[in-house]
């Protein structure tokens, strides 16, 4: 229990240390000192303000968000299909998110439709793109009571997305393509204060629903079969599960691009650093160990100017490697 | 407490079981047995509310299952499947507290109550020592035994296990055997268990119920063994050692 305070305690630190490093980060060189003054309103030059206000402390924020929403995400995914390779996107949604993308993007220039494309068009389109495909699940989900069929159907879903994705890129302009690609690799300094402000309340009610999934995740723990005679209406467990991880997943996934490892390594390192699977413990775990670590990406990408997806998985590689050699094992 | 009226189940033409009507009192351990496939599984999942495609009625302390709601069922009956036992970093008390589920909040906030309870269920399997480790160094029996902790911490006068004693060592499945003859007798629970052991099961039990397809055969434990129906089901000679001995006292 006092151990446990005191993680919880020691992360919250990190947080805001790693959030005061990635707010003092950054190409312009401006010193901690304006940092902190353009944040208080009080800058002498405007440039600097802006840089502070409307680049690196959204960007900051959108971290966090990322973070803590991937994180989240994955491990609900990982209960409910009681699989350690889990994540946010086993589900279809991030190549849900690609498609809609990929149509905005090199669709729309193929069909000639009008020329520059604003950045909440390609959100919209992703988080579109990520809404059908859990609108399919879903609605297949009713039917089949067997959790793995899901599993299963999510992949296949993905796979045959991918493929017209492939083939929209197959005949695609070449500055289309690249700017598709550029998408896929993930990031986060494209979110101004207006997406933010759908960014941000919709992550919120995602966590909300995930918050109210603790109780029903816990008795999955132990299989669908023992959650039902407990009393555990499953299907509408499974709606509430799907829904928030779309909510946090396919938004994040929307405005920043799909974001891989995060999700999949987190819920393992939180599980790891509290000895603990209950989800009343977890959950609030993986979200913070998840927003310290997306910060410490974000740093890291800043300063080697490198897209931050491959930073992630370069960083949380040898992370998940290094767990799993040590303990022989990744549990559920 | 549980009452069959009428029930048969099975797919298609070959009806697994049909038209049956019985009875399992309070206080009694049942045993479940048949051959591979007779439908064990099929007859506990049916009565669990895992499978509602059966013919017929089930009654579960005098009332229709089928008016029953998922938050009612939970606190008639407990089950504990054949799902795996181990789940990693979650302490025993942790694992039986989530039988508590029907009586928590959204949050499964364990209130007083509830702590006893789960003391109490921990007690009765004999795992007191256990409570606050983890099942990752644990037998397989200590594990199922927390299962059972965990349904018993259910507080329901119903519970069914399918087949529990399959992963345990001789000495493991009696001694799980009785266990649950002991809770059915101290705390006036109606057990069923399915196993394909004939002779702990003869030795243990206080009533068989053996599926002879689409019959269900129940009767006390040692009428059973000297009426040689046994024998005739599953295809064996009729002087198999610890099958036909008297039933001994647990």
């Amino acid at each position: 229990m006092k151990r446990r305070r005191l993680t919880f305690m020691l992360l919250t630190a990190s947080i805001i240390l790693l959030f005061a490093i990635d707010m003092a980060v950054g190409a312009s060189g401006i010193s901690p000192e304006e940092v902190i003054s353009a944040l208080c309103g009080q800058s002498a030059s405007p440039a600097v303000e802006k840089i502070i206000l409307h680049i690196r402390l959204p960007k900051a924020i959108v971290a966090l968000l990322a973070g803590i929403a991937l994180s989240v995400s994955g491990l609900q995914m990982q209960t409910l299909f009681r699989n350690p390779l889990a994540g946010p996107y086993v589900l279809g949604i991030s190549s849900g998110a690609s498609l809609g993308v990929a149509m905005v993007i090199i669709g729309a220039p193929l069909f000639s439709f009008g020329g520059t494309i604003p950045a909440l068009g390609t959100a919209g389109a992703a988080w579109l793109g990520s809404a059908a495909v859990l609108l399919l699940i879903s609605a297949a989900s009713r039917r089949i009571r067997d959790i793995m069929v899901i599993l299963i159907l999510g992949m296949m879903l993905s796979s045959g997305v991918g493929a017209v994705v492939q083939i929209l890129q197959y005949l695609s302009r070449e500055d289309a393509l690249k700017a598709y690609v550029i998408w896929t690799m993930g990031s986060l300094s494209d979110v101004d204060w207006l997406q933010m402000a759908i960014l941000a309340p919709s992550v919120a009610a995602g966590l909300i629903m995930a918050a109210a999934s603790v109780k029903g995740l816990n008795m999955l723990l132990f299989g669908e079969d023992y959650a039902r005679t407990a009393g555990l209406d499953t299907g509408r467990c499974r709606t509430l599960i799907f829904i928030s991880t779309t909510l946090l997943a396919g938004s994040v996934t929307a405005f920043c691009g799909p974001i891989g490892f995060i999700g999949m390594a987190i819920p393992h390192v939180a599980r790891l650093i509290f000895d603990d699977s209950d989800h009343r413990v977890l959950l609030p775990a993986s979200a913070m160990t998840g927003a310290a670590v997306m910060l410490a990406c974000d740093i890291i990408s800043k300063a080697l100017i490198l897209p931050v997806n491959a930073i992630c998985s370069l960083l949380g590689i040898p992370v998940v490697i290094w767990l799993v050699m040590r303990n022989k094992s990744l549990n559920v | 407490m549980i009452e069959l009226a009428g029930f048969n189940i099975g797919h298609g033409r070959g009806k697994l079981l049909n038209d049956i009507d019985a009875h399992f009192c309070a206080g009694q351990l049942t045993a479940l047995i048949g051959r591979n496939g007779a439908g064990k599984s099929t007859l506990l999942r049916a009565i669990a509310g895992l499978n509602r495609r059966y013919g017929g009625t089930i009654r579960l302390a005098g009332r229709d299952m089928r008016t029953m709601d998922s938050a009612e069922t939970a606190r008639t009956l407990a089950f504990v499947g054949t799902d795996r036992t181990r789940v990693g970093a979650l302490r025993c008390r942790d694992i039986v507290a989530i039988g508590r589920a029907p009586y928590t909040n959204w949050l499964g906030h364990m209130q007083e109550v509830d702590r006893r309870a789960v003391d109490e269920a921990i007690e009765s399997v004999g795992m007191t020592d256990y409570a606050d480790q983890s099942t990752d160094r644990m037998s397989d029996g200590e594990c199922q035994r927390i299962m059972i902790a965990r349904a018993l911490a259910q507080a329901t006068p119903v519970m069914l296990l399918d087949e529990p004693t399959s992963f345990l060592d001789l000495p493991g499945r009696y001694e799980l055997c009785r266990l649950l003859a002991r809770l059915a007798h101290e705390h006036e629970k109606c057990i069923i268990f399915s196993t394909h052991d004939l002779e702990i099961a003869m030795r243990t039990a206080d009533r068989i119920a053996l599926i002879d397809s689409p019959r269900l055969i129940c009767m006390p434990a040692d009428e059973l063994s000297r009426s040689g129906e046994i024998q005739r089901v599953f295809g064996l000679p009729d002087d198999i050692p610890g099958l036909t001995l008297p039933r001994q006292e647990a």
